[in-house]
C-alpha cells in the first residue's frame, strides 16, 4: 500500500524525488498546510472508498499513520 | 470574456441580482439563476438571457437552508460539472429599530443574508479548491460597512459577509481562488422602496454624489471581479456607493 500512498501524496501536494517513508510528517516533512492535508485526506478517500470524518484528521499526522488508519478501515491493499 | 464559465448567482430573480445575471450571461458565463420565492422573475432572467443569445437556467433553492443548499449545490454540479463564479446575493430586509426588532426579524434575515452565503461557499468550497481557481462574490452593504439606524439585523449580516469574505479570502488564496466583497450603496431597487422613509433619508444626506446609483453600478464591478482582470484582488471589501464610505 506504501507505493499507491506515496503516488498519491505527490500527485496531490505536487512534490518529486523527495524521500517518503512510513515516518514522514506531512506538515514537518514535506511542508503541507491545512487544505493540503484535507485535499490528500480527500484524495484517500476517493482512491479507498473510505470515509475519513474530520474528527480523524488530528491522527493522521504521518506517512504511516494514514496507513494504518485505512488498515484499520479494513483496507488491504 | 466569461466564455466557457459557470456561473451561479443566488437571489437572481431581482434587483442587484438579476442584473448581475444578466452581466454576467452578457459576458459569456452560463447563469444559474437562483431563487427563492421568485420563480416568474427568475424565468424571466433566463429567457431575457437566452432571447440574448445567452445561456442561463433557473433553479430554485432556500440558501439559509444548509442541507436544501448541498443539494442545490449537487443538482448543478451533477450538470455543469463545475461553478467558475459564485455571487453570493440574495438577501432579505426586516427593518426596524432595534427596540422593537422581532426575533423572527433578527434570525430570517441573518439567515438569508449571511448563513445563505456561508452555505453556497462550503457546498463549493471542495470544487473550488478542487480546481486551483474560481472567483467569490459577496454581496455585502454600506450598511455593513457604515451601520445604519433601523437596520441593525441586515448591517450585522451585511458586516458577518466582510469577515466571511476576508477569512475565507485567507483560506483560499493559495488555491487562486479569489474572494472579495462589494458593498452598495443606496440602489434603486424594490429593496430600497419597501425602506422606511426615515432610513432613506438618513441614507441619502450621506451620498456625497447626490443621487442612487443604478443596479447597472454593482454589475460593472461584479463582472470586474468576476473576470481575469482582477486576478490579484482577494479579501478586499469595494464600496460602489457615491461616496457613502469616504
Amino acid at each position: 500500500m506504501l507505493e499507491r500512498v506515496k503516488e498519491i501524496i505527490e500527485e496531490q501536494l505536487n512534490i518529486e524525488g523527495v524521500e517518503i517513508t512510513e515516518e514522514t510528517r506531512f506538515k514537518e516533512d514535506l511542508d503541507a498546510d491545512s487544505l493540503d492535508l484535507f485535499e490528500l485526506v480527500d484524495a484517500f478517500q476517493d482512491e479507498y472508498g473510505v470515509e475519513i470524518p474530520a474528527e480523524d484528521l488530528e491522527q493522521i499526522t504521518t506517512v504511516g499513520s494514514i496507513i494504518k488508519y485505512l488498515q484499520d478501515k479494513g483496507v488491504e491493499e | 470574456m466569461l466564455t466557457g464559465k459557470i456561473a451561479l448567482v443566488t437571489g437572481a430573480g431581482r434587483g442587484i441580482g438579476r442584473e448581475i445575471a444578466l452581466a454576467l450571461a452578457a459576458d459569456g458565463a452560463t447563469v444559474i439563476v437562483n431563487y427563492n420565492g421568485s420563480k416568474q422573475s427568475a424565468e424571466e432572467v433566463v429567457a431575457e438571457i437566452i432571447q440574448k443569445g445567452g445561456s442561463a437556467e433557473a433553479i430554485q433553492c432556500n440558501v439559509s437552508d444548509f442541507a436544501a443548499s448541498e443539494a442545490f449545490v449537487k443538482e448543478v454540479l451533477d450538470k455543469y460539472k463545475k461553478v467558475d463564479i459564485l455571487v453570493n446575493n440574495a438577501g432579505v430586509t426586516r427593518d426596524n429599530l432595534i427596540m422593537r426588532m422581532t426575533e423572527e426579524d433578527y434570525d430570517a434575515v441573518l439567515d438569508t443574508n449571511l448563513k445563505g452565503a456561508f452555505n453556497m461557499i462550503r457546498h463549493l468550497s471542495r470544487g473550488f479548491i478542487k480546481q486551483r481557481g474560481g472567483k467569490i462574490i459577496n454581496i455585502s452593504s454600506v450598511s455593513g460597512v457604515l451601520g445604519n439606524a433601523g437596520q441593525a439585523n441586515y448591517s450585522a449580516s451585511k458586516a458577518g459577509l466582510i469577515g466571511l469574505t476576508k477569512s475565507v479570502a485567507r483560506e483560499f488564496a493559495s488555491r487562486g481562488v479569489n474572494v472579495n466583497a462589494v458593498a452598495p450603496g443606496f440602489i434603486d431597487t424594490d429593496m430600497t422602496k419597501n425602506m422606511t422613509e426615515d432610513a432613506k433619508k438618513a441614507l441619502n444626506s450621506m451620498i456625497p454624489m447626490g443621487k442612487m446609483g443604478s443596479t447597472k453600478n454593482i454589475a460593472d464591478l461584479v463582472l470586474f471581479l468576476a473576470g481575469d482582470r482582477s486576478d490579484y484582488i482577494t479579501g478586499q471589501v469595494i464600496c460602489v456607493d457615491g461616496g457613502m464610505c469616504i
